[in-house]
């Protein structure tokens, strides 16, 4: 089989803005949702200064621990009211805002269960490809402690990619691109 | 209950394929670039499905950026069209591509601009399509100017079209610049050039396609856009005999 070279990342620069925030990007279930979480945070630079010209994406499963795609080998399901993506700019401050329900747990095959959690994708000026992250809950202790994926970590670094609450409904998780307390990222 | 099996997960990107994040050549990357090792993160389900947009993100219209406003832009209008395929050369059906670039005089409509080009009343610079069946797409827009930015002295940004790309994977997500044919400032942009591999390099760059070029009307621009392909089982590759 011909294999084609793929095409290669480039930054998305300084002006996202134009086009790639969404007015309902943040909704990942609408306002008013029942059980809704907005899970906050701020994208700090190496220096600890705000980056205001970043984009967070997640996506995720929905409390079923299901996605509504066709390669969800239970079959595609979707949840009413439920998008699995969100997307938001930072603002001059550097935060930014998703509002979701939990996901469920999912099967990690080989018997394994993955803990709930978002994938995220960080875009900025001076990122040439985008960096991916997980952002885990911190409620589930001991799905979190079975976890392929964090198990494998250190812990401090586990650690860091759970959210951190801050009162009913509300989670915070900061990205820090670089510096002493740099967040975890990954090689998708 | 049956364990479940997971579909195969993506092949890694091929080495020199995609830019380092830490490149000394764009002074952006200093303080922006994880200096930490990436850990690797193999696909399991979140990874292998990935938001699926269709036309309901898009407007009739979003693939004319020419006619903002309720009048005709300035510059060269162009044709930009192509196809998205994984590098197995399977077409990506109806995923959401946007774009968003800067005018004829290299300015873009963002209030952080500062370069003194004028702004184009009838050009927005930002537009979305979604591929159809075969993967093709299509867009009508001006050629972007080149412009200066502070990087370096007299550093000038190659003519580019910003291109964001939902393959059908979390995997697959791309965000690329788009480049034109015989580009002289192709030497001193450090964007282009992070991008290691020469090869890799020249697959961000359109070709002029006079097949879709129309007469009396714009010039056309070619730009296929690949994402990664799936692992394949033993039984599927070919003999690995050379």
């Amino acid at each position: 089989m011909t294999e084609l070279g793929c095409t290669p990342s480039q930054t998305v620069g300084p002006y996202l803005a134009l086009v790639l925030p969404w007015e309902d990007g943040v909704d990942v279930v609408p306002v008013g949702t029942a059980g809704a979480v907005s899970i906050t945070g701020r994208m700090l630079d190496g220096a600890g200064e705000p980056v205001p010209d970043g984009l967070v994406e997640t996506w995720q499963a929905d409390p079923d621990g299901r996605f509504d795609h066709p390669d969800d080998p239970r079959g595609a399901q979707r949840y009413p009211g439920f998008r699995g993506f969100g997307r938001c700019p930072t603002d001059d401050a550097g935060n930014f805002m998703i509002r979701t329900l939990k996901p469920g747990t999912l099967p990690a095959g080989g018997g394994e269960i993955e803990a709930p959690h978002l994938n995220v994708s960080v875009f900025a000026r001076g990122l040439l490809n985008r960096v991916v992250t997980r952002i885990y809950f911190p409620d589930e202790a001991d799905a979190n402690a079975a976890d392929p994926v964090l198990r494998e970590l250190p812990v401090a670094l586990a650690r860091a990619l759970i959210a951190i609450p801050e009162g009913a409904g509300r989670l915070r998780f900061d990205i820090r691109l670089q510096g002493p307390h740099e967040t975890p990222f990954f090689r998708v | 209950m049956a364990q479940l099996v997971l579909p195969l997960g993506y092949r890694p990107d091929v080495e020199g394929t995609h830019p380092p994040l830490d490149f000394a050549g764009y002074a952006s990357t200093a303080l922006r670039h994880p200096a930490n090792g990436l850990i690797l993160l193999p696909h399991r389900l979140t990874e292998i499905t990935g938001p699926v947009f269709g036309a309901e993100r898009v407007q009739p219209g979003d693939d004319d950026l020419t006619s903002y406003s309720g009048g005709e832009a300035v510059g060269q209008r162009i044709i930009v069209h192509g196809r998205l395929l994984d590098s197995d050369a399977r077409a990506v059906p109806h995923a959401l591509i946007e774009v968003w670039q800067a005018n004829a005089g290299g300015r873009y409509r963002h209030m952080n601009d500062q370069w003194p080009a004028p702004l184009d009343p009838h050009f927005a610079g930002y537009g979305r399509a979604v591929t159809d069946a075969d993967g093709s797409y299509r867009f009508t827009t001006i050629k972007p100017g080149a412009y200066p930015w502070r990087n370096h002295p007299n550093a000038w940004r190659p003519a580019h079209i910003h291109f964001s790309v939902f393959g059908q994977a979390f995997t697959q997500r791309l965000v690329t610049q788009m480049y034109f044919p015989d580009d002289p400032l192709y030497f001193q942009d450090p964007i282009f050039n992070s991008v290691p591999d020469e090869a890799a390099r020249a697959r961000m760059i359109s070709s002029y396609d006079h097949s879709v070029t129309t007469d009396h009307w714009a010039l056309a621009f070619r730009f296929d856009i690949v994402l990664r392909g799936r692992e394949q089982t033993p039984f599927e590759s070919e003999p690995d005999d050379d």
